[in-house]
């Protein structure tokens, strides 16, 4: 029963939370409110954890507080409840997308918005930078990764792996 | 079959990689979607930013929908998705479960605060070549910068800088085509 609740939660919230991962949280308080599931105190370790673990946001966080729920099962019904909307309307969309591909409305809002997402991405960067870029240590960190990752198109993962081992070496 | 078994190991290779939530991840599915597969273009993967941006749920889901379905249909979009939570999943459920208490470990927090760094000059090359390719006319410079404005300086929201943007696409070529030229 639990399971069933669970799913029909989490599938309200993937229903609604629109723009991304962090949208949920207001989500998750209600939730806390309602059920007995955890508490304020916990949302907040899960957000801490959600942000520092690999994964998306929003996924992290339906793993987390449908695990304190319901064990493994719980994590699996909230997990698939939380993405099957976006699944079911994003197949929706594309079907929409390739009828309409060509239409010059539809070409010209496109090419409207791209700028646009170029600077939303800005934003989401700047956010990032000011937790990650905080000292001489990590500025010069980032100048040399700049570097490398522009001349050396090696994978992201390369850098991903080698900066927490420039992490730890250096105790940043 | 084997088409699928690719998504799925790709799209779990992005999750396991990610940090720090879906723009982070454009540059990783970028290397994988774009140069190594590719299935798609860097302006396609802007377009589907910009229409995960505007419907409900996780960006990161509605990217790798996308990328599924227009790979192998529905069963594409939803073993590509299954990809990119299961590593998610597992790493929180196995912190959840016994690991919780070590997320406080120093040696853990200083790989972390290297990754970041790591993922910010990621996302700055990233936006550098999206620069180079997407803002080359004045009109889309112009979008760009009231964007940066509306977003730094009244915090609104994207699904309205969005909204915006469209009717500013609309209106250039609207405007373009009266002055008779090509947008």
């Amino acid at each position: 029963m639990i399971y069933l609740i669970l799913f029909y939660e989490f599938f309200k919230i993937g229903l609604f939370a629109i723009g991304g991962g962090l949208v949920t949280v207001p989500f998750l308080f209600d939730l806390a409110e309602v059920y007995p599931w955890f508490d304020a105190k916990d949302l907040a370790d899960m957000i801490a954890i959600s942000e520092s673990t690999p994964g998306p946001l929003g996924v992290n966080m339906a793993t987390y507080a449908g695990f304190k729920a319901a064990g493994v099962g719980g994590a699996i019904v909230a997990t698939l409840g939380l993405v099957i909307p976006s699944v079911i309307i994003i197949m929706l969309v594309s079907k929409l997308l390739k009828k309409f591909r060509n239409n010059i409305w539809v070409d010209s809002v496109l090419s409207g918005i791209r700028p646009a997402v170029i600077a939303l991405i800005l934003f989401a960067g700047l956010e990032v930078a000011k937790l990650a870029v905080v000292d001489w240590k990590t500025l010069l960190m980032f100048a040399l990764f700049w570097g490398a990752i522009h001349f050396y198109k090696k994978s992201p993962i390369f850098y991903i792996v080698i900066s927490a081992v420039v992490g730890i070496v250096f105790q940043l | 079959m084997k088409q699928l078994f690719l998504l799925f190991i790709t799209f779990f290779k992005v999750g396991v990689f990610t940090f720090g939530g879906g723009y982070a991840m454009l540059p990783l599915l970028q290397d994988e979607l774009v140069r190594r597969r590719k299935w798609t273009t860097d302006e396609e993967l802007l377009d589907y930013y910009s229409i995960g941006q505007c419907t409900p749920g996780v960006i990161a889901v509605n990217v790798s929908t996308f990328i599924g379905y227009k790979q192998k249909g529905i069963i594409g979009g939803c073993v590509s998705t299954l990809g990119m939570i299961t590593p998610s999943l597992l790493i929180i459920m196995l912190i959840a479960a016994v690991l919780a208490k070590y997320m406080h470990n120093q040696y853990l927090s200083y790989a972390f605060a290297g990754i970041r760094v790591a993922v910010t000059a990621l996302i700055a090359d990233t936006l550098l070549g999206l620069w180079k390719k997407g803002v080359k006319e004045k009109w889309a410079f112009g979008i760009f910068l009231v964007s940066v404005v509306l977003l730094l300086w009244l915090n609104l929201s994207a699904i309205w800088i969005v909204v915006l943007a469209s009717a500013a696409g609309v209106n250039i070529y609207k405007f373009g085509k009266q002055k008779g030229e090509k947008k």
